[in-house]
């Protein structure tokens, strides 16, 4: 199978007036249609700035990104839901769509069934600041899925939730992107979240970053985060990973 | 509200009489400095000549209005604010986004609004008169000196200071430049350009009165200017009570705009 990204040699220096730092040193690696990927690795690794690249934020120094195929379309999700207070949530939503000049009946119709299918339907009209942090991130990525993005990039999306929306919430998007049959990258710094979410884990280095491990995430009874994080083997690769990260204070 | 528990209720009275205490002590206050001011002149306890007196205050007031000056000089003053209001906020705007849009130019143009805008304005004043000439135009460009930098920096410091996120947001959905000016930039700044308006109208009066006591035939800085020439301080003292009015009441109104359009 041909994979719908891939990632050869990457590189990247950042310069100020007195340094170039090499955030990135050399990393390779490739992504499956339908798959999804968890990036770890100690902070400040250049996590991050690989998702910018990949956006097109950010220029990469060398090496090569390539797509199955031209225009493939990327949906970024951030740490913060970054929801626009004076949009309401179906407003919110329609963002991206009117920002690609894309906001049609048809996929309007798309919006408000994804809102309505993920518990949102009452709050469509309601503000951002009524709407609580769990909840918000969900309208986040409705709002990315509304776009309908072959690849969607997390950016420790659940970071800034408390422990157990952000359980629940890991849960809910595992089943949203499963079902919409989203190729998905993740990057978090909390394994707990990479293992019981992820297909496949890539542990980075230190900066300046290298691809170090990957592992291939399997559970005899894998399902949804929460269950698998119950799975005999959750803790193994908690261990096994870790040990990766190799985490001095 | 009978649905209201006890304690709530007695809650709600008491700020209601929180703020009614408020403004009685507030009207007080005024009244009582009207009143001992008026009792000082009339036991000519004070020189009338120099420090005036609240009825002298009304009278004068009153003549102006009978010989048809009162209408004549608030309206040239409200009239010279307004119009410098509305054309700094309008450069204010255009400014503001040209130096959002191209950093390049914010960067260039650093120095020289810090200056423009820490420089006393007034020590223009004589040359604005040499060079404008000595009509309403000097008047509205004074004004616009003090009112115009300083509405431009306070509304481009709103647009740099957006939430950088949302801007990365928006570049992920590969939206340009104008999409992010008007889907974001513009209406988050909703809040901080009438911020800005309000300091624009306050600083444009300032500016007005500034230009209209240097150079004017009417207009209230013009009566304070004339009054104090010829020694009549009964009228300097109404033009500054009309004046603090005539201020209060703008301020108002750009405060009554904002909670309509919110």
């Amino acid at each position: 199978m041909k994979p719908i990204l891939s990632i050869q040699h990457l590189k990247k220096n950042y310069h100020d007036k007195n340094d170039e730092i090499t955030a990135i040193e050399d990393i390779t690696f490739e992504v499956n249609d339908k798959e999804f990927v968890a990036i770890v690795g100690p902070s400040g690794c250049g996590k991050s700035t690989l998702l910018s690249i990949l956006t097109g934020l950010d220029k990469e120094s060398s090496g090569t990104i390539q797509f199955e195929k031209e225009n493939l379309k990327i949906g970024y999700m951030l740490q913060k839901d970054s929801l626009f207070p004076w949009r309401t949530i179906l407003e919110n939503c329609y963002l991206g769509l009117e920002i690609n000049h894309n906001l049609n009946d048809e996929t309007k119709e798309r919006v408000l069934n994804l809102l309505k299918t993920y518990g949102l339907g009452d709050f469509i009209n309601k503000y951002p600041n009524s709407l609580s942090g769990g909840m918000r991130q969900r309208v986040a990525l409705i709002r990315t899925l509304a776009t309908d993005p072959d690849i969607l990039l997390l950016d420790e999306a659940f970071s800034a939730l408390d422990y157990q929306t952000r359980l629940a919430l890991s849960d809910d998007v595992y089943r949203i992107i499963k079902k919409e049959g989203k190729t998905a990258i993740m990057v978090t710094h909390d394994l707990g979240e990479a293992i019981s979410m992820a297909d496949r884990i890539i542990v980075l280095s230190k900066r300046p970053s290298k691809v170090k491990k990957e592992y291939i995430i399997e559970m005899k009874d894998k399902k949804n985060p929460i269950h698998n994080r119950k799975c005999p083997e959750f803790s193994i690769y908690y261990d096994e990973i870790w040990r990766d990260l190799d985490v001095h204070l | 509200m009978s649905t209201y528990s006890e304690e709530h209720q007695h809650f709600l009275k008491k700020l209601k009489r929180r703020k009614r205490s408020v403004v009685l002590t507030q009207i007080l206050i005024i009244v009582l400095f009207l009143v001992i001011w008026q009792l000082l002149a009339s036991f000519k306890l004070i020189n009338t000549f120099t420090f005036s007196s609240p009825w002298d205050v009304i009278k004068t007031t009153i003549h102006l209005f009978e010989t048809n000056q009162l209408w004549n000089h608030i309206g040239i003053t409200v009239y010279e604010t307004l119009l410098s209001f509305l054309i700094a906020g309008i450069i204010g705007l255009v400014f503001a986004t040209l130096l959002w849009w191209f950093p390049f130019l914010a960067d260039v143009f650093d120095p020289y609004l810090t200056v423009l805008n820490s420089l006393p304005k007034v020590a223009l004043g004589p040359l604005i008169i040499i060079w404008v000439g000595a009509s309403m135009h000097s008047i509205i460009f004074m004004a616009l000196m003090i009112s115009a930098i300083i509405t431009i920096i306070n509304i481009y410091n709103g647009f740099v200071s957006i939430d950088k996120d949302y801007i990365k947001l928006l570049k992920s959905f590969h939206a340009s430049k104008k999409q992010i000016f008007f889907e974001l930039i513009l209406p988050g700044n909703r809040g901080n350009i009438i911020n800005a308006l309000k300091i624009n109208i306050s600083m444009s009066l300032i500016g007005v009165i500034m230009g209209e006591l240097l150079v004017s035939k009417e207009g209230l800085g013009y009566l304070i200017m004339y009054g104090s020439q010829v020694f009549n301080i009964n009228l300097v003292i109404t033009s500054v009570v009309i004046l603090g009015i005539v201020s209060y009441l703008m301020y108002y109104v750009i405060n009554w705009i904002e909670k309509k359009s919110s």
